[in-house]
């Protein structure tokens, strides 16, 4: 059986959803407390990281392949670049367009918050399939 | 619409990174046809500058007032720089076509291509000092990359070397960001230099010390001599377009460009500073012909040339005066028409023969006419012979010392011109004039891909036809224009905040 002991993959079994959510509430009040989109990608893939660690990398690599993680993240970029476009509508890249809201309310700020959550995949897909690709290249090296 | 000049490199990228592994032929079209609208673009903004008032467009990015928000501007320096960064960006994408089919994932090559000309552009149209350095980690980090995307051992190790002293540049330039912010609490171009002008004289100590600071940084990326050792090893590692981009214009814009920008319009220029330039100038130039006159490897041998052509630049500006500037800002021009068309043909040569061992090559002259054509254009334009627009910038950057009475400077370029031509000469003896060397292995060679050597055409005509720039009806309207937006100093912060 590849990874760690059961004990570990309980524990892991258990922590990672609340790791997830902890990376979502980060990027989500990104307007209103520290934080953000990047620091909320970071723990994102922190959990994916987690899951590689504990139940090694097959078990990961099934559900998120090199591929997808990386079309995740170019198409985390590209909705990144349109949300910066489409402020040319309202006269000025990068414009804040869309209704700021009440101050201190989770849903306001306009853009801020689609922006961190784009940041939120960039950055959590990117890291990840960083170190998926650390993994990967050691792996090739090995079978030789 | 001047932040269309980083949005569609930048969408192209991501966009090529979305699709490309999937369509392969989708990025070749992608990234020529961007590279075709950011030339065209370039060319709309000459012509709307000339009608707008104090010739600057700026930008207010979201809307925000500067300074405050970023603003992006753009004056005659900055349209230069993207006219330049973008043709030559043209013809590397349309050499690439043919020339990047040996290496796998084309797709992954144009994404950061795209991005590295992203940062570029960034950095170029920026009124802004940390949107500046971004944009330069942008363009640096692509880079890197690219300068390792053979993956090969060598081409590993020149990249770990240019990642190291890049950052160790990064992080000079971004120390200096970090004083001027914390001392005159603001980040815009336009209001630093205002902020610095009414301060007195014994207040601004601590912008010497940022100035060397950045003398270093930007230096190292310049690859100016004491600070040059990652460029030979990592030009001619890259793929031959890359080497073009690097050697062409990323050392200009990443170095120079900023350099000068920083010197001239923000913080002022004084006189002990352009002291040092001139020193660091004519120092690049020595160094760079004497390390490149023994080298055997084409692509070795242009890299030493562009640290000893970067040093006639910096040698230009460094001078201070009218001509001075006119001739550095004339040969940055030139020099990457020139190097860029080199570099591509230096990647011909190593398309057909699969070798950059000069005394290998030899007897192209028949097999491969337009190559040898181009790199004849090429040489003689690096040399400074008479028609080709290297020798009238460095006989203006030659004029503008003895004008300032540095006839030691004037000998040193002179020299260093002839040293220049000298290593041609044996470029063009060894590898496309004598006889075929091995025999055997030259039956099989014909000219390069028709891409390849439509985009090496293109180069020779703008390396022959650009010495009409200094000519004095067309001077006035595009280059005296150039140095003037230098020539005016820490002017630039009023002209700007007039113009929003």
């Amino acid at each position: 059986m590849k990874g760690m002991t059961l004990i570990v993959k309980t524990v892991t079994r258990l922590t990672v959803g609340l790791i997830m959510l902890y990376g979502l509430y980060i990027t989500f009040h990104g307007h209103l407390t520290p934080g953000g989109g990047f620091a909320g990608g970071v723990i994102l893939s922190l959990s994916f990281i987690h899951l590689i660690l504990a139940f090694g990398k097959e078990f990961v690599i099934k559900k998120f392949s090199e591929t997808i993680t990386s079309v995740g993240e170019s198409l985390a970029a590209v909705i990144f670049l349109s949300i910066a476009v489409s402020g040319f509508l309202a006269g000025y890249f990068f414009k804040n367009f869309y209704g700021q809201g009440v101050p201190f309310k989770l849903f306001s700020a306009g853009i801020i918050l689609p922006c961190n959550l784009a940041i939120f995949l960039k950055v959590g897909l990117g890291l990840f399939s960083a170190f998926l690709c650390l993994v990967l290249f050691v792996s090739t090296n090995s079978k030789e | 619409m001047i932040p269309l000049f980083t949005v569609i490199p930048l969408g192209t990228a991501f966009i090529v990174a979305l699709i490309g592994r999937f369509v392969k032929w989708l990025s070749d079209i992608f990234a020529t046809l961007a590279n075709l609208v950011l030339v065209v673009l370039s060319f709309f903004l000459l012509v709307k500058l000339q009608s707008t008032p104090n010739n600057v467009i700026t930008y207010k990015v979201g809307g925000w007032i500067p300074p405050f928000g970023i603003l992006l501007v753009v004056d005659y320096l900055s349209v230069m720089m993207l006219l330049t960064v973008n043709i030559v960006a043209l013809c590397s994408t349309v050499f690439s076509i043919s020339y990047m089919e040996r290496y796998t994932d084309k797709w992954k090559y144009y994404s950061l291509f795209m991005l590295m000309l992203a940062g570029m552009n960034g950095v170029i149209i920026t009124g802004d000092i940390f949107n500046m350095y971004v944009f330069l980690e942008i363009a640096a980090i692509a880079s890197y990359a690219l300068v390792s995307f053979g993956c090969e051992s060598e081409e590993l190790e020149a990249s770990f070397k240019y990642l190291v002293l890049g950052s160790v540049a990064s992080s000079l330039i971004l120390l200096s960001i970090a004083l001027v912010y914390s001392y005159i609490s603001s980040l815009n171009f336009a209001d630093i230099a205002k902020v610095l002008e009414n301060l007195p004289k014994e207040r601004t100590y601590i912008i010497k010390f940022v100035i060397m600071l950045m003398i270093v940084g930007f230096g190292l990326k310049a690859a100016l001599v004491p600070f040059h050792s990652w460029l030979p090893d990592a030009h001619p590692s890259a793929p031959a377009p890359i080497s073009a981009m690097l050697s062409g214009v990323l050392i200009k814009t990443l170095g120079i460009y900023a350099l000068v920008r920083l010197l001239f319009n923000v913080f002022g220029i004084q006189q002990n500073m352009l002291k040092i330039l001139v020193l660091l100038g004519i120092l690049s130039m020595i160094v760079g012909v004497i390390l490149a006159l023994y080298q055997w490897d084409y692509k070795r041998l242009l890299a030493y040339h562009s640290i000893s052509q970067v040093g006639y630049i910096i040698l230009g500006i460094g001078l201070g005066t009218p001509l001075g500037i006119l001739g550095g800002i004339f040969h940055l021009i030139n020099h990457s028409l020139f190097k860029s068309l080199l570099f591509l043909t230096s990647g011909a040569t190593e398309y057909t023969l699969s070798t950059r061992d000069l005394r290998l090559m030899g007897g192209l002259k028949q097999k491969m006419p337009y190559t040898t054509f181009c790199a004849l254009v090429g040489s003689m334009s690096i040399s400074g012979i008479p028609p080709f627009n290297g020798f009238w910038s460095k006989f203006i950057i030659i004029l503008a010392c003895i004008q300032i009475n540095n006839i030691f400077a004037a000998i040193i370029a002179a020299v260093v011109s002839l040293l220049t031509l000298s290593s041609f000469t044996k470029v063009m003896k060894y590898g496309f004039y004598t006889e075929p060397q091995n025999n055997t292995a030259q039956i099989q060679i014909k000219e390069v891909p028709v891409y390849m050597v439509i985009s090496m055409l293109i180069l020779s005509v703008l390396c022959i036809i650009a010495g009409i720039l200094v000519l004095p009806q067309i001077r006035t309207l595009f280059l005296d224009k150039v140095v003037f937006v230098l020539q005016k100093g820490t002017e630039y912060g009023n002209i700007v905040f007039s113009n929003l």
